[in-house]
């Protein structure tokens, strides 16, 4: 449903996307089932010329299973959707698989920064590659993200992983990723930041295993520094 | 309890100079009459509906027209584009819903609908009013000081909202959050009166279960302000500490925490919800039943299920949050508490559903009104599963779906709600019956725009459009031509729906002055108020009524009329 509109390019977006489709088809279902009784109700209970309405308490239990049965059909689809949700949220959110990479976002007003390790894949050595607004990303790598700001709250939203984050200055909030197609997305803030929220756009830029070493290869810190800085 | 049943109290002396000409001054500025009272909400209300409205529209034009010069306003900057959604959100919610909805009807309708002269502090109503008042002159203040006027949104996220260098609007912000917190205690005192004067100054012989249920959804209503109001309080006295002594509560550098707010805020926020909810549910249960003449399906029913969702209310504020840094452990069980406030919530719509049922409907304007409620409201209940649900807001959160959901519940409540009320009650308000031709043109003006406008912004909502940004050129993949046809498409349904509610404000004040005159009950209802003139007197009742029976007596088999007032004898 969604991905004819975002392309989905994490490893969790399919779960994500059918979660939301098995919502819809259960209150889609309710909803229209709904709407056309209530429809048909007022077609078909239209006031005629010496009709009278009829005298319905509704207090009586052979009337009230037509509001218990509905009542507990829809309990029991809340449960399924329960069931699903609480799957995707577990996988996506609260459970975090072996990192192969790490890679800082940080937030302020307005731009996102970015740390990414080097040829040496930790951070915090000499040869970090630090990014404003792209971040650099290779495909079929799961990543874990630092997520912190500077000043007031922002969001990470990164529509074609399905991803949102808040991140909170004084904490580091962390979660993950695996990119699992190539390409240049948006990426955005999603939470008020003051006057220039609108225009703390960022890129995610998920490259092969090639391109990804090229651009690394381009932007490390030189090798001599980091030699310099590890001796 | 049932078995209690309450005499008149002595009319309070003071407050009640009956039959005696009063002054200008003492009948309309500064009144005791519950009625009045009433009026002023009402009208403060419509008119700060028109200030949301245009900032809706200004805004709106900025999405769908980049960067032209909005008519009236002029060049939409960032700042004001923030200050705009802002005011729009908290206008809509704290100066409209609220005050039309609670305590515009239920000022009118609370002692007219349960038989007694006025509320029982006739005082401490006329103070909610002025505080109400003070906190619209607060709120316009803030947008003439210095710096503008606050642009955090209207949930006001510290630290944006804590600290002057980050918001920009050193005084805005803090007039805006005294605005709301004088508002807060306007409600309180409105309250107070609500809940007292229902449960004392009843007719005699109304039991608990002969109560109509529009007071009873704002009697409910308002004890759920009373109980989730408190900790918003604090939370504004901290915030506005933080902003202007220094304080910090709200700021990790110091040890405060900003995401304590949003809890504070939400543990409120999400009550507020039911609070305006309930009481536009209470004025579509009197209209169907009157104009469908039928008994409400399992009264008792309604009762419990707008109970359980009082108290299930209260657990769920936390789906507000859940990317928002919370323990992730804490999401599976706020999950599990929204999906189940959508059961009492639907089994309200198939109870009002069930009543139609073998009913003899009248399509009249306030049906139409009423019935659009409940058809449209759905769409908001349902699409409220996708967000309530953890694993799909991870991707709707903070998008145009969220904007679109509860503008899918909060317009039936505010608008839908509002028009149903006051089409239905204005005969008994000012005496005179609105024009039916040009109701019907204004409903159907307003509820094809209406759906002209949030239905394209679901569909931006899935494709990531998140919110509150004032210029989607910045987001190449949000920048599509296709995506800012949907944007011109809600903005041209807006101008549409707008321009329709002049029709409403010509029927209006035209059948103030030349409408035919209405008499006491015209649509042949059971509740008291339509057993008072039209309109009622200072002190409502040439006698006091007594109580035989439940409100909603339609089409008894065996007798000559199709009604039976609640005070009849025989």
């Amino acid at each position: 449903m969604i991905e004819r509109l975002v392309a989905s390019a994490s490893s969790y977006a399919p779960d994500i996307d059918g979660l939301i489709l098995l919502i819809a088809v259960l209150v889609g279902f309710w909803f229209l089932l709904t709407e056309a009784v209530f429809f048909w109700l007022i077609l078909r209970f239209r006031a005629r010329d010496g009709q009278r309405a009829e005298y319905i308490t509704g207090e009586e239990k052979s009337q009230k299973r037509w509001i218990t049965i509905p009542h507990l059909l829809v309990l029991v689809c809340d449960i399924f959707i329960v069931v699903g949700a609480v799957r995707v949220w577990y996988e996506v959110k609260q459970h975090l698989p072996e990192a192969q990479q790490t890679v800082r976002v940080i937030g302020q007003q307005w731009a996102w920064s970015f740390v990414h390790p080097g040829p040496d894949g930790r951070l915090d050595t000499a040869d970090d590659i630090k990014t404003v607004d792209e971040l650099h990303l290779q495909k079929d790598v799961t990543y874990h993200f630092e997520l912190t700001s500077r000043d007031v709250l922002h969001s990470l939203s990164i529509p074609v992983f399905r991803l949102r984050q808040d991140a909170i200055p004084g904490r580091v909030i962390r979660g993950w990723f695996r990119p699992t197609k190539t390409g240049v997305h948006d990426f955005q803030c999603a939470e008020i930041c003051g006057i220039g929220h609108g225009i703390m756009a960022a890129r995610v830029i998920i490259e092969t295993p090639d391109e990804h070493a090229a651009w690394m290869a381009e932007h490390a810190p030189t090798t001599s520094l980091a030699a310099a800085a590890v001796r | 309890m049932a078995e209690t049943v309450p005499s008149h109290p002595p009319a309070p002396e003071e407050g009640h100079p009956h039959h005696e000409e009063m002054s200008f001054w003492s009948k309309y500025i500064f009144p005791l009459d519950h009625k009045m009272i009433g009026m002023q909400y009402l009208f403060t209300g419509i008119a700060m509906a028109m200030v949301g409205g245009f900032f809706a529209y200004t805004f709106r034009m900025q999405l769908a027209f980049p960067g032209i010069e909005v008519p009236g306003w002029g060049l939409v900057s960032p700042a004001d584009y923030n200050a705009l959604v802002t005011n729009h959100g908290a206008i809509m919610i704290f100066w409209v819903a609220m005050p039309v909805l609670i305590a515009a009807f239920g000022n009118f309708l609370i002692p007219l609908m349960i038989g007694c002269d006025d509320m029982v502090f006739p005082r401490i109503n006329r103070l909610s009013y002025q505080i109400f008042f003070l906190s619209v002159l607060v709120l316009i203040a803030s947008f003439l000081v210095e710096g503008g006027a606050f642009g955090g949104a209207w949930t006001a996220y510290p630290p944006l909202s804590a600290k002057a260098e980050y918001s920009l609007t050193p005084l805005g912000s803090s007039l805006w959050l005294l605005a709301v917190a004088l508002e807060f205690v306007a409600f309180l005192l409105g309250g107070i009166n609500f809940i007292t004067t229902a449960m004392n100054s009843r007719a005699p012989g109304m039991k608990m279960y002969d109560i109509p249920i529009v007071v009873w959804m704002i009697v409910l209503a308002s004890i759920m302000f009373m109980l989730s109001v408190g900790p918003l309080v604090a939370g504004a006295v901290m915030l506005f500490f933080d902003q202007q002594l220094g304080t910090g509560f709200f700021d990790p550098a110091r040890g405060g925490d900003p995401v304590l707010w949003q809890h504070l805020f939400w543990f409120f926020g999400h009550p507020e919800v039911y609070v305006v909810l309930l009481p536009a549910m209470g004025i579509v249960a009197e209209i169907i039943t009157v104009f469908a003449r039928k008994k409400l399906f399992a009264y008792k029913t309604v009762l419990y299920t707008a109970f359980g969702t009082g108290i299930l209310s209260f657990t769920v504020w936390a789906h507000h949050q859940f990317v928002a840094g919370i323990d992730p452990r804490m999401a599976h069980i706020f999950t599990i508490t929204t999906l189940l406030i959508s059961v009492p919530i639907a089994e309200m719509c198939f109870v009002y559903i069930a009543t139609l049922y073998g009913g003899s409907i009248r399509l009249t304007t306030p049906m139409l009104w009423a019935l659009a409620f409940i058809a449209e409201f759905l769409i908001g209940g349902v699409t409220g599963i996708f967000l309530g649900a953890s694993g799909a807001d991870i991707y709707f959160h903070d998008s145009y779906f969220v904007l679109a959901h509860f503008h899918y519940t909060f317009f039936p409540i505010a608008i839908i709600g509002f028009y149903a009320g006051i089409t239905y009650w204005f005969p008994k308000m000012f005496g005179r019956m609105l024009d039916d031709r040009l109701g019907k043109i204004h409903f159907w003006g307003t509820i094809i725009p209406f759906n002209g406008i949030f239905l394209p912004l679901f569909i931006l909502g899935l494709a990531g459009q998140h919110r509150r940004i004032y210029n989607y050129e910045h987001f190449p993949e949000l920048a599509t031509p296709e995506l800012q046809a949907l944007r011109v498409l809600a903005t041209v349904s807006l101008l549409v729906m707008l321009g329709f509610q002049l029709v409403f404000l010509v029927n209006f004040v035209r059948s103030l002055r030349r409408g035919e005159k209405a008499p006491q009950n015209p649509w042949k209802a059971n509740t008291l108020e339509w057993q008072a003139p039209s309109p009622p007197p200072h002190g409502n009742f040439a006698t006091l009524p007594t109580v035989y029976r439940g409100p909603y007596e339609y089409s008894v088999p065996g007798r000559a009329e199709d009604y039976w007032p609640q005070n009849a004898p025989e």
